[in-house]
């Protein structure tokens, strides 16, 4: 059982949470922004440390009115968009061939874990020599940072399919491609959106690093930049919006799970 | 006391639904009963081993087409793998099992039943029997056949359902109308009660013995309980150390009348037989 699996089920058996497709998952987040101001507006915290939300926020209205914004916005997501394909669809195949096949996974798995326990950041100062700091050393990390979640992931979910499954498949004169289809590849996907909501994790925090350490666009290089300028509102803004892609990455993930998962008891409504 | 009061005559009614589903579904599928599709079965010399522990030592066994025979015995006696060899899943060590006149795959006429459902969980309860149809599973027809297999089992109600919505003895409904839907020439159950409630179990009993009324078909039935091997099968086989010990004709008129004195008898017998070998080997 994926670790998923085993979340959404203890959530569903034991303590009831309010439905997350409410305003209720707002209430937090509204709260700290509240406190916030409070505390800035009464002095208690001093601009120089933290300026108020409604310094932020006018920071980020003068930012989008120039423009500048929009395009750092959407330079990260298109790096990160583009590094999680060429990254995830990498991994997908790997954890396909290696969960399938006996050889393929004796041939690589090795050498891949071997690579997975270096650091992927590590390889920055190594990717900046390589490729300089243009597009393809940002998509480079990405794309490796996103490979391992959806590698491990997708490798575990097809090894871990209900063997008995696979047996009743075989008997009823499945062929081996229906087999995939109808059996092994549904068997595995509740573990590869695990593999999924990880990477998308990884695929933010990997990029903003890449950006803030050697780049000439993008969110991470806004933030450095603001902070050459003493800009302190622009650099919390930055921050802010990393929070907020990152809700959006996850809930297209969860979106998605709950389509595909239809028939799982964790995602059926209750 | 109070609470025995109030729920027996829940139980009882809903053991009447359940026998009125099977009745109703057996009238429904009575067209499809051709007991001349059934294959005979003949086993000769039959072993299996697993490294060093030799499970089958020897088997020789000829089942006429169309009856129906149970395998009892003590668990680790072999019954299972004899069930697994017969339905193709593993290969003998030695010996030969033919399907008729021919010895031939058995995938083509032998389908299974297992303990567990085996239900794939994220298709619907339509999908899961058109499984069963083999290699017809994308013919135009498939959905009819599935559907109709359905009725057969009485759950065409809940054909759009996911698994994980339906009650054990359902589960296993389903897994029995995707067994018939090819309308198999050899059916072979292993343990497929086992894991049950007794209620369930009997209405599902009762299921079976009508579905093998109905289409005629040669069915084994693997099971460690004597007393449905007496209620179900035209012979029970007691299978000790991996040889058949016991052959035995149950000769009673169907439909059997469960807990009537001949069926009570023969299960005695066959009781004794079974712990009478225990019996030595505490004494020795």
């Amino acid at each position: 059982m994926s670790l998923a699996e085993s979340v959404s089920q203890v959530r569903s058996r034991g303590f009831r949470i309010p439905r997350a497709d409410g305003l209720t998952q707002w209430i937090v987040p509204l709260l700290i922004i509240l406190v916030w101001q409070i505390a800035c507006v009464t002095g208690y915290v001093s601009a120089r440390v933290l300026p108020a939300p409604t310094d932020v926020a006018l920071a980020g209205w003068k930012l989008l009115l120039s423009g500048e914004l929009a395009k750092n916005i959407w330079v990260s997501f298109w790096r990160a968009s583009v590094g999680f394909l060429i990254g995830g669809a990498i991994g997908f195949a790997f954890g396909l061939a290696n969960g399938l096949s006996q050889l393929s996974n004796k041939l690589t798995d090795t050498t891949l874990q071997m690579v997975r326990n270096v650091p992927h950041l590590a390889l920055i100062p190594l990717v900046i020599l390589w490729f300089g700091i243009d597009e393809s050393a940002k998509l480079f990390l990405v794309a490796l940072g996103v490979f391992f979640p959806i590698y491990l992931n997708t490798l575990h979910g097809i090894k871990t399919v209900d063997p008995q499954l696979i047996e009743m498949g075989r008997i009823y004169g499945m062929t081996n491609s229906e087999l995939f289809r109808r059996v092994i590849f549904p068997g595995a996907l509740p573990s590869i959106f695990v593999g999924l909501r990880f990477a998308l994790g990884i695929m933010w925090l990997t990029l903003i690093v890449a950006e803030t350490i050697a780049a000439s666009s993008g969110l991470g290089y806004m933030a450095m930049q603001a902070r050459e300028f003493m800009l302190i509102d622009v650099v919390v803004l930055s921050i802010l919006i990393y929070a907020l892609l990152g809700k959006l990455a996850d809930s297209t993930a969860r979106v998605l799970e709950r389509i595909t998962l239809s028939w799982h008891p964790a995602f059926q409504k209750h | 006391m109070n609470q025995a009061l109030r729920f027996a005559p829940v139980d009882a009614k809903a053991l009447d639904a359940a026998s009125d589903l099977i009745r109703d579904a057996g009238a429904a599928r009575q067209e499809a009963r051709d007991p001349s599709r059934a294959l005979s079965l003949t086993i000769r010399g039959l072993r299996k081993s697993f490294g060093d522990n030799e499970v089958l030592r020897g088997i020789d066994l000829h089942i006429p087409a169309g009856q129906s025979v149970a395998i009892v015995g003590k668990s680790g006696c072999g019954k299972s793998t004899l069930l697994r060899l017969i339905a193709g899943l593993d290969e003998p060590t030695a010996g030969t099992i033919e399907f008729g006149d021919h010895e031939g795959n058995p995938s083509d006429h032998v389908r299974v039943m297992f303990q567990e459902p085996r239900l794939l969980p994220w298709a619907r309860v339509l999908s899961n029997v058109e499984v069963g149809l083999g290699r017809d599973r994308n013919s135009p027809d498939a959905k009819i056949r599935a559907d109709n297999a359905l009725k057969e089992v009485g759950l065409d109600e809940k054909r759009d359902q996911w698994p994980a919505v339906l009650s054990g003895g359902q589960k296993q409904r389903v897994a029995l109308a995707r067994a018939l839907v090819s309308h198999p020439r050899v059916l072979a159950f292993d343990e497929p009660l086992g894991a049950l409630d007794a209620l369930t179990r009997i209405s599902m009993q009762r299921l079976l013995e009508r579905v093998w009324h109905d289409q005629g078909f040669t069915a084994i039935l693997v099971t460690h309980d004597v007393s449905e091997a007496v209620a179900l099968a035209d012979r029970v086989l007691v299978i000790e150390d991996g040889r058949v010990v016991h052959d035995i004709d149950v000769d009673l008129a169907r439909p059997r009348q469960r807990g009537s004195a001949e069926l009570a008898a023969l299960e005695g017998n066959i009781l004794r037989e079974l712990l009478k070998e225990t019996g030595d080997l505490a004494g020795t």
